[in-house]
C-alpha cells in the first residue's frame, strides 16, 4: 500500500487520564476513500480516539498523521493545521447542533468562519442542498434543532459536517437511539453520499447491522490498543474472544445472517 | 524548507488546496458566448469567481468545463445555478463532475434558512398574549403548588417519621453553613454602607449619633431579613430549580414516582423546611452582623467607642424591630424554595429549559419577596409596631 493511500496513520499512541490508560502504543491505518468502522466496549476509548485526532484532546504520547500532515505538538494557529480541519467534517453523537441557530444557519457556520467572502445568497443555498442531500425534507431549514426529531437531528448534524465538502468525515455512533428503519436510511445515506462525493469514513459504532451493510473494514479496540483490523470474514477468522463474542453472539449473527441474506438476493 | 499552505505530499489531487485557482474565460464565436471554467473548482480555491460567475449576462449558450482540474459539489453547484440561470449546455464535464452536478441538480430547492416573522403589530400582540398566558399560568400554578406543600406539610405532621431527616440536614448546611461566609461578608459590608451614607447625612444637622438609631433599626427590621432573602434566592432558590431540573431531565423525577417515593416528599419538603428554618437564622445572623460593620464604621469615622454604641442601640432599637424580622423571615423562606422546587418541577424536553427555569426562579422569588415586605412594612407599622 502506497502511504497517499492512507488518509490518516496513528502510531504508538498514548492517551491517560489519572491512573487510567485508555491508549497504550495504540497504531492505526485508515485508507482513502473507504468506511472504517470502529468497534470495542464501553471504555475501550473510541470515542478518545476520534477526540485525540481531530485535535480536542491531547495524548500523552504517539504520532498522528492526516493528510501526510503531523497533528500533534503544533501551534493551533499553524496555517496547515487550519487548511486540514478544513477538509474534515465531523458528527457528533447527538448532532451537537447550536441550540440558537435554524438548520439552514447551522449548516451555513462552517461557511461563514472559514470562508467569510462567500456571498450570501450562495451560502443559502449551499446550504439548501446540503440539508436536501442528507435526506432531510425541505421544509427543514427554517426549523430550530429543538423542533427536529433524533433522526432528524443526526441528518442535520451530517449536512453541517458536510458543509465544505469534506474529504474525511468522522461519524460518532450515528445510528445510536435511531429506531432501525432509521439507522438502515441513514445507513443508506452514508453510504451513497460516501460513494458520490468520494470520501473516507472513520465510523464509531455499536450497531452490528450498520458494520455489516456498509464498512469495508473494522478496527476493532481492546486491551487499549486496536487488537485486529480487516473485514468482517477476516475479523472472523480470528480466534480472540472479544471478536467472537462480538460477531458470533446472537445479535452479531443475526446481522451477519441477514446481510449475507441480502448479498445473495442483490 | 516548509512552505507554508503547500503539503508535502504534493502528488495528492484530492487533498492538496494550493491548486491553480478556478478562474473562467468568456469567448464569444458563430454559436454564441462560451463561458470556460479553468482552474480547480472547489470551495477552498473558488477566490471571486462567484461574484464573477453572477455578473455574466444571460445570453450564454455553452459552459465548457474541459479545463477544469478538480470540483466539489461547491463548484457544481456554481456550474449548476449559472446553467439553469443561462439554459446553457454544459460541455466537457468529467465524470466526476458530471456525477457531482447531477447529484446537486437533484437537490435544487429554495429552501428558508429563518422562519418568516409575523407582522410586528400581530408580533407584538402575540408576545403580550403569551407574555400574560404565561404569567396567569404561572400564578396559578404556584398557588396550586403551595395547595400541594400545605397539604404534604399536615401529612408529615400527622406521620412525622415519614420526615426525611437526612436529606433536611444536608439541604440545612448546603442552605445555610455553606453561606454564612458570604452572608456575614455582605451584611457587614452593608452595615459600613449604611452607617457611611447616614453619617454624612445627619451631620448636617450635627446628629452624628443617630447614625446608631439608623443602621440598628434599618438592619433589624428591613436589611438584615431582605438582603439574605435574596442571597438565598440566588445561592439556593437557583441551585433547588437546577437540581430538581435535572432531574426532572434525567427522568429521576418520574422514576421516583414509579417506585412510591412521592418527590414532594422526597425533594420537595427537605428543601422547603430547610429554606424556613434558616432563614430566621441567617437575617439574624446578617443582622448582628450589619450593626457590628455599622458600629466598626462609627468607630474609625465617628468616634463612637463601640461600647457606648451597642448601650445606645438597646435603648433605641425596639424588641418590635427583632420580631419583624423573625417573623417575616421564614416567610421569605417559604417563597423562595416553593418558587425554586416549582420551576424546577416544570422543566420539560431539553437543557435549555433548565436555565431559563432556574432564572424564573430567581426573578420570581426575589419579586414576591419584595412585594410581601412593602406589605408586611405598612402592615406592622398599622399594628403599631413602629
Amino acid at each position: 500500500m502506497s502511504g497517499e493511500d492512507i488518509v490518516i496513520s496513528i502510531r504508538g499512541l498514548v492517551n491517560r487520564f489519572g491512573n487510567q490508560t485508555v491508549h497504550e502504543g495504540l497504531d492505526l491505518d485508515v485508507r482513502r476513500g473507504e468506511i472504517l468502522g470502529v468497534v470495542g466496549g464501553s471504555g475501550t476509548g473510541k470515542s478518545v480516539l476520534m477526540r485525540a485526532i481531530i485535535g480536542l484532546q491531547s495524548p500523552q504520547a504517539g504520532s498522528i498523521e492526516v493528510f501526510g500532515e503531523q497533528m500533534l505538538d503544533r501551534d493551533p494557529s499553524d496555517p496547515e493545521l487550519l487548511a486540514i480541519r478544513k477538509r474534515w467534517g465531523i458528527l457528533f453523537q447527538n448532532g451537537a447542533l447550536f441550540s440558537t441557530l435554524t438548520v439552514s444557519e447551522n449548516v451555513q457556520v462552517p461557511l461563514r468562519e472559514y470562508y467569510p467572502d462567500l456571498p450570501v445568497r450562495l451560502r443559502e443555498e449551499i446550504a439548501a442542498y446540503k440539508i436536501l442531500m442528507t435526506g432531510l425534507p425541505d421544509n427543514a431549514g427554517p426549523k430550530f434543532p429543538s423542533e427536529l426529531s433524533g433522526g432528524m437531528r443526526k441528518r442535520a448534524g451530517l449536512a453541517r459536517a458536510l458543509a465544505l465538502d469534506p474529504a474525511l468525515l468522522f461519524l460518532d455512533e450515528p445510528t445510536a437511539g435511531l429506531d432501525p428503519i432509521g439507522a438502515a436510511a441513514f445507513d443508506e445515506q452514508t453510504r451513497a453520499l460516501q460513494e458520490t462525493l468520494g470520501l473516507t469514513v472513520f465510523l464509531i459504532t455499536h450497531d452490528l447491522d450498520t458494520l455489516h451493510a456498509i464498512c469495508d473494514r473494522v478496527a476493532v479496540l481492546a486491551d487499549h490498543q486496536v487488537i485486529a483490523v480487516g473485514t468482517i470474514d477476516e475479523l472472523l477468522a480470528l480466534d480472540h474472544p472479544w471478536i467472537q463474542e462480538y460477531f458470533n453472539g446472537p445479535r452479531g449473527r443475526a446481522a451477519h445472517g441477514q446481510s449475507t441474506y441480502q448479498k445473495r438476493d442483490s | 524548507m516548509v512552505q507554508i499552505g503547500l503539503p508535502r505530499n504534493a502528488n495528492w489531487p484530492t487533498v492538496v488546496p494550493m491548486m491553480q485557482p478556478a478562474d473562467l474565460i468568456e469567448s464569444n464565436d458563430a454559436q454564441g458566448r462560451t463561458v470556460a471554467f479553468t482552474g480547480s473548482l472547489t470551495l477552498a480555491d473558488l477566490g471571486e469567481l462567484p461574484t464573477r460567475v453572477d455578473a455574466i449576462p444571460d445570453d450564454v449558450a455553452r459552459i465548457d468545463l474541459a479545463e477544469v482540474t478538480q470540483i466539489d459539489t461547491i463548484g457544481a453547484w456554481i456550474v449548476h445555478r449559472l446553467a439553469v440561470r443561462t439554459q446553457a449546455q454544459v460541455t466537457g464535464a468529467s465524470d466526476e463532475a458530471s456525477r457531482l452536478i447531477d447529484v446537486v441538480s437533484r437537490n435544487d430547492q429554495v429552501l428558508e434558512s429563518r422562519p418568516v416573522p409575523p407582522h410586528p403589530i400581530v408580533r407584538i400582540l402575540e408576545e403580550l398574549g403569551t407574555a400574560t398566558k404565561m404569567t396567569f399560568q404561572t400564578m396559578v400554578g404556584l398557588l396550586g403548588f403551595l395547595g400541594a406543600v400545605v397539604i404534604t406539610s399536615f401529612m408529615l405532621l400527622r406521620h412525622p417519621s415519614r420526615i426525611r431527616m437526612i436529606a433536611v440536614v444536608q439541604r440545612i448546611e448546603v442552605v445555610g453553613v455553606s453561606a454564612l461566609f458570604i452572608i456575614g461578608l455582605m451584611s457587614f459590608l452593608v452595615g459600613i454602607v449604611i452607617a457611611q451614607q447616614g453619617s454624612v447625612q445627619l451631620e448636617q444637622f450635627g446628629m452624628e449619633v443617630l447614625t446608631v438609631n439608623l443602621v440598628g433599626r434599618l438592619t433589624l427590621r428591613e436589611l438584615g431579613v431582605l438582603m439574605t432573602a435574596i442571597m438565598v434566592a440566588g445561592r439556593s432558590g437557583s441551585a433547588f430549580a437546577a437540581q430538581i431540573g435535572t432531574m426532572q431531565l434525567n427522568e429521576e423525577v418520574d422514576a421516583m414516582r414509579t417506585i412510591g417515593v412521592s418527590p414532594m416528599e422526597a425533594l420537595v419538603m427537605p428543601r422547603i423546611m430547610a429554606a424556613v428554618v434558616m432563614m430566621p437564622l441567617l437575617g439574624f445572623y446578617a443582622s448582628v452582623m450589619a450593626i457590628i460593620g455599622g458600629a466598626f464604621l462609627c468607630a474609625v469615622s465617628l468616634d463612637i467607642p463601640p461600647v457606648t454604641f451597642f448601650q445606645r442601640l438597646r435603648e433605641v432599637v425596639p424588641l418590635t424591630d427583632l420580631y419583624i424580622g423573625l417573623i417575616k423571615a421564614p416567610v421569605f423562606g417559604l417563597i423562595i424554595a416553593i418558587a425554586g422546587c416549582f420551576q424546577g418541577l416544570q422543566v420539560r424536553g431539553n437543557a435549555e429549559e433548565v436555565g431559563l427555569r432556574t432564572t424564573a426562579a430567581v426573578v420570581q422569588a426575589i419579586f414576591i419577596v419584595i412585594v410581601l415586605d412593602a406589605i408586611f412594612a405598612v402592615f406592622f407599622t398599622w399594628i403599631g409596631w413602629k
